[in-house]
């Protein structure tokens, strides 16, 4: 089998397919087997804020022909309770990177600091929920508030800074200079996009929130034009996601320039062995195509 | 989604209502739909009732389930289903334990269990003789049916789970399917263990996806949406939160 270990931002990682924020990532143990029998080379934990939030009401997440409609709304526990799920989560062995979004940059240090206290390995920086007022693409949106938490939360930890970026803005690269002038050590991109369903039969949207984020195969494209857009202007790593449901789709975002790729939506359809699986499936692509290092594969669209 | 017509709406107990409405989902027994009250709520029920007139069967305990009972024949909601993996049913003598409302999990499987020449006993507790669930549905359906009442109006004066141990003792079953409050659940399966009978459980949890996405429902490694809702003796011997810990809508961890 070809090689496919892999070491971004200083995390080392089995593979290159990491959960993405959201997806089953709310408890220890969900996490732990996500590492264990899913076969991931790191898990990003739920996205975590200071206090407790139940979220938006039902019908919160919709399965259309291309994707997955969600307004979860940020549910949470809150980062006081989050410190027994990482004890758990840490124990599998592979990086765990803790997600968290807030409103202002004094919050979002105080979230990292708990996070690297809890044994994270990395924090990922969710600058770009579409669905959560004030929690997402106000900041998100605006290199200059960007730039400003990023640096608030680098001077607060030491561990490596992720900043997870929207693709709903005019230009993602300004956003991801912003971020990485700021010093952060890597960038993911991307959220999920605002859209929204209508059942014609009721004659209304069916998302309690109306408007939610799609995710799945529908994003694909946009996820890897983004990425080969950040890849061409950015030296630190960026992790695509974004649609990744088989080893060809991860193999579609590293020669665009990531690094490695976040996987969600396809746990629905894979279950959570998708990580396991997708990585043997780049695999057999490298192998059949007498690749031999992921290092190889990454940015080859672009040419290096 | 499928959006599908209310066809009746019928009195099962004081607080429990059957809601039927045309959808051929197949759902196997112990599956579960995700139904929408648009404007209203999206809420996990146990399918109580398959075929060409599907249903749901529901005990009023807040906004969602009192505007199911105050659905009307033509009103259209909406079915995400069938969900989850279901019972398995194995053996030829089955103990069905249902505790409240439950009941309406193992309906599925009593009829079916029923079609394939088992014998079924019928263990069924509430707590009074009023509220107590499908009893004449699974004695039509020719179960052996038993009750419990918590006030003692009807048959066993006390818990279900003590009841159902008198079943046992008159005669062993090859396996116990259950549902009810997880209290119940739990007692029951120590008597499963206690005497080597195979048992499978049906358990709720705060659910929001409904599949297996969204982590809202997990106990323990398992998620109920999508791993269970119903699991083996086995799987719930492997679940530290059985019986202990449930999630609020948060995520936050609360006694069951
Ligand atoms: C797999 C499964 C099958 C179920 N089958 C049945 C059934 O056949 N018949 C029946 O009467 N009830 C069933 N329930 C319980 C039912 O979903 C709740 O009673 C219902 O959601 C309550 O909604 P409400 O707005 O009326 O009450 P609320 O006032 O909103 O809540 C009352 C209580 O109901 C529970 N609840 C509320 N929302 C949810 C939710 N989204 N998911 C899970 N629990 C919730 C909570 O414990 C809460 O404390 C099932 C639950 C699950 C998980
Ligand atoms: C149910 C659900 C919940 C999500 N929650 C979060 C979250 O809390 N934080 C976050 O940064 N992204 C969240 N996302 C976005 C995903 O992490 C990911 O960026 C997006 O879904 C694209 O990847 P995919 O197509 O593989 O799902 C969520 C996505 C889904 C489907
Ligand atoms: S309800 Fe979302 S994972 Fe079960």
């Amino acid at each position: 089998m070809a090689e496919l270990r892999t070491r971004i931002a200083g995390l080392e990682m089995e593979n290159p397919t990491m959960l993405a924020s959201g997806i089953l990532g709310q408890t220890g143990e969900s996490l732990f087997r996500i590492v264990r029998e899913g076969g991931a080379g790191a898990v990003v934990t739920k996205s975590i804020g200071l206090e407790p939030r139940e979220g938006h009401g039902s019908p919160c997440l919709l399965e259309l022909d291309n994707g997955i409609l969600n307004a979860m709304g940020l549910p949470n526990p809150g980062i006081d309770s989050f410190g027994e799920e990482m004890a758990v989560a840490l124990k599998a062995g592979a990086p765990v990177i803790g997600s968290i979004f807030s409103d202002s940059p004094s919050n979002f240090a105080a979230l990292a600091r708990k996070m690297e206290g809890y044994g994270a390995a990395a924090v990922e920086l969710n600058l770009s929920c579409p669905h959560a007022e004030k929690f997402g693409l106000d900041t998100g949106s605006d290199p200059a508030k960007v730039a400003e938490i990023v640096s608030a939360v680098k001077s607060a930890v030491k561990m490596p800074v992720f900043a997870k970026l929207s693709p709903m803005v005019p230009d993602i690269t300004a956003i991801a200079l912003a971020a990485e002038d700021a010093g952060c050590d890597a960038i993911v991109a991307i959220n999920t996009m605002r859209a929204m369903k209508i059942d014609i039969d009721i004659g209304k949207p069916v998302l309690r929130n109306k408007v939610g984020g799609l995710s799945g195969r529908a994003i694909k494209p946009v996820g890897v034009r983004a990425v080969y857009e950040i890849a061409g202007r950015v030296k630190v790593p960026v992790i695509g996601a974004g649609g990744v449901y088989t080893g060809r789709d991860a193999v579609e975002y590293l020669m665009a320039g990531a690094s490695a790729v976040q996987i969600g939506s396809a746990v629905r359809e894979r279950g959570i062995g998708a990580f396991g699986i997708v990585s043997a499936e780049i695999a057999e692509f490298m192998k059949e195509n007498k690749y031999k290092s992921l290092n190889e594969i990454i940015g080859l669209a672009r040419g290096k | 989604m499928d959006i599908v017509t209310v066809t009746g709406v019928f009195n099962e107990t004081k607080n429990i209502k059957t809601i039927r409405f045309k959808w051929a989902g197949r759902s196997k027994p112990g599956q579960f739909a995700m139904v929408w009250i648009p404007e209203v709520d999206e809420v996990p029920m146990s399918i109580s009732f398959s075929g060409e007139e599907s249903g749901i069967t529901v005990l009023d305990v807040g906004e969602a389930t009192w505007a199911l009972h105050n659905l009307k024949p033509g009103d259209r909601i909406g079915i995400k289903g069938p969900l989850g993996k279901g019972f398995s049913i194995t053996g030829k003598d089955i103990l069905a334990v249902g505790g409240g409302s439950g009941t309406a999990a193992l309906a599925l499987a009593v009829e079916s269990a029923i079609a394939k020449g088992k014998k079924v006993r019928c263990a069924l507790g509430a707590k009074t003789s009023g509220e107590l669930l499908f009893k004449k549905r699974f004695t039509d359906m020719g179960a052996d049916v038993r009750v419990a009442t918590d006030d003692g109006s009807e048959g066993h004066h006390g818990f279900v789970t003590q009841l159902a141990e008198k079943l046992i003792a008159k005669k062993k079953p090859d396996l116990i399917i259950a549902c009810g409050p997880e209290r119940m659940l739990a007692a029951l399966t120590e008597v499963a263990a206690q005497h080597k009978i195979g048992i499978q459980c049906s358990l709720e949890r705060y659910m929001k996806c409904g599949i297996g996405l969204c982590g809202s429902c997990q106990c323990g490694r398992y998620t109920v949406c999508a791993d269970g809702p119903v699991f083996t003796g086995g799987q719930l011997a492997e679940m530290a939160d059985f019986g202990k810990w449930k999630r609020d809508p948060s995520g936050r961890k609360m006694h069951c």
